[in-house]
């Protein structure tokens, strides 16, 4: 049943994740707590996990389906999440090509930008809210932020400080 | 499908997205460019930012469905499965190996404090990937206008996601045709 409930969700999430899985990061906080499956600063540390393996950013699903229902949890969740969009991707992949001058692929390209940003935004806002419980820890996430705007440093060096920082007790 | 002398076996499709996912820290879609494009001469350029349209042009993870397409183009659905097993196989692993150690040693004091320090660096990467995102949108009203519609239909008045897009994306996409040549 859990299983079940946890691929419906992710199967959601895959069909409405326009721009990418991070549009779909708010809504997912907001399913994991309202299933009593994670708390807010569960999800945030899961997501903090998920950032530091390598791949795409859809492994937060893989991490929230082991957490609740262990291994097969995981591969429900993850399977969930990539089914339904790259199938219709393969469907519709054969096509693409065929349009690529047409006015409508632009129109739709300028108007779902705006919209995954808002989205991300407010991804954002959420984690922050949750991850930031001290000025320590703001001071954290505002350092990553402006220097991987302002650098070329590897985001995975944040992490790794952010971490060590935490382990020698800033945090 | 692609011509029949230039199609890629399931195994290179499988190796080339298996080493973009391993290498592909913090986004993958760098990696699988430098080794579709630069590497294997698999795609052109355009050709890259053509199948990549598409799939930030159609919902789910961008890079998933593009390791899809691919596969699918040059083997079909054995194919797509092959590319997306590849791009996965690694980083899943991982991830799974450090959410068991999570799960594990997540309540221990020290880890806990670590684990705080990175969420606030992991959090403030996602606010930066959002300010990327949004910022060429805020030089245009009209774009500037659906990223705080859509803030606010989520985040301020806690409409679903279905409702955000049902409400956002119509207002958006007559937005973006009167400004579209």
């Amino acid at each position: 049943m859990i299983l079940l409930t946890l691929a419906l969700l992710f199967a959601e999430f895959s069909i409405l994740a326009i721009g990418g899985v991070a549009s779909t990061l708010p809504a997912m906080a907001r399913a994991v707590v309202a299933h009593h499956w994670l708390t807010p600063a569960q999800f945030a540390a899961l997501f903090g996990v998920a950032q530091s393996s390598p791949g795409p950013n859809m492994l937060i699903s893989t991490l929230i389906g082991l957490h609740v229902a262990g291994l097969p949890g995981a591969a429900v969740a993850t399977l969930g999440m990539i089914g339904p969009s790259s199938t219709l991707t393969v469907l519709v992949s054969g096509v693409w090509h065929r349009f690529r001058e047409a006015r409508w692929r632009r129109i739709v390209q300028a108007a779902i930008t705006p919209i995954t940003g808002g989205m991300v935004l407010a991804a954002a806002t959420f984690l922050l809210r949750t991850a930031d419980h001290n000025w320590r820890l703001a001071l954290i996430s505002a350092a990553a932020a402006i220097l991987t705007l302002r650098s070329k440093i590897h985001p995975l060096a944040f992490l790794a400080i952010g971490a060590g920082l935490g382990l020698v007790g800033f945090s | 499908m692609a011509d029949e002398l230039n199609r890629l076996t399931h195994a290179a499709l499988f190796e080339g997205f298996f080493i973009a996912g391993l290498s592909g820290f913090g986004g993958v879609l760098p990696f699988a460019r430098r080794i579709i494009v630069d590497r294997r001469h698999w795609l052109t350029d355009a050709e890259f930012a053509d199948l990549f349209s598409l799939c930030q042009f159609l919902p789910g993870p961008n890079i998933v469905n593009l390791s899809a397409a691919f596969g699918a183009r040059h083997r079909g659905i054995t194919g797509a499965l092959a590319a997306m097993a590849g791009l996965l196989a690694a980083p899943i692993t991982i991830v799974i190996t450090l959410g068991l150690l999570f799960e594990r040693f997540g309540r221990n004091p020290l880890v806990h404090h670590g684990i705080e320090g990175l969420t606030a660096a992991a959090s403030g990467l996602i606010l930066a990937t959002a300010l990327k995102i949004a910022g060429p949108a805020l030089r245009i009203p009209a774009s500037l206008a659906m990223v705080v519609l859509a803030f606010t239909l989520f985040a301020i008045l806690h409409l679903t996601l279905p409702l955000v897009i049902l409400i956002a994306l119509p207002i958006s996409l007559l937005l973006a045709a009167r400004r579209v040549k």
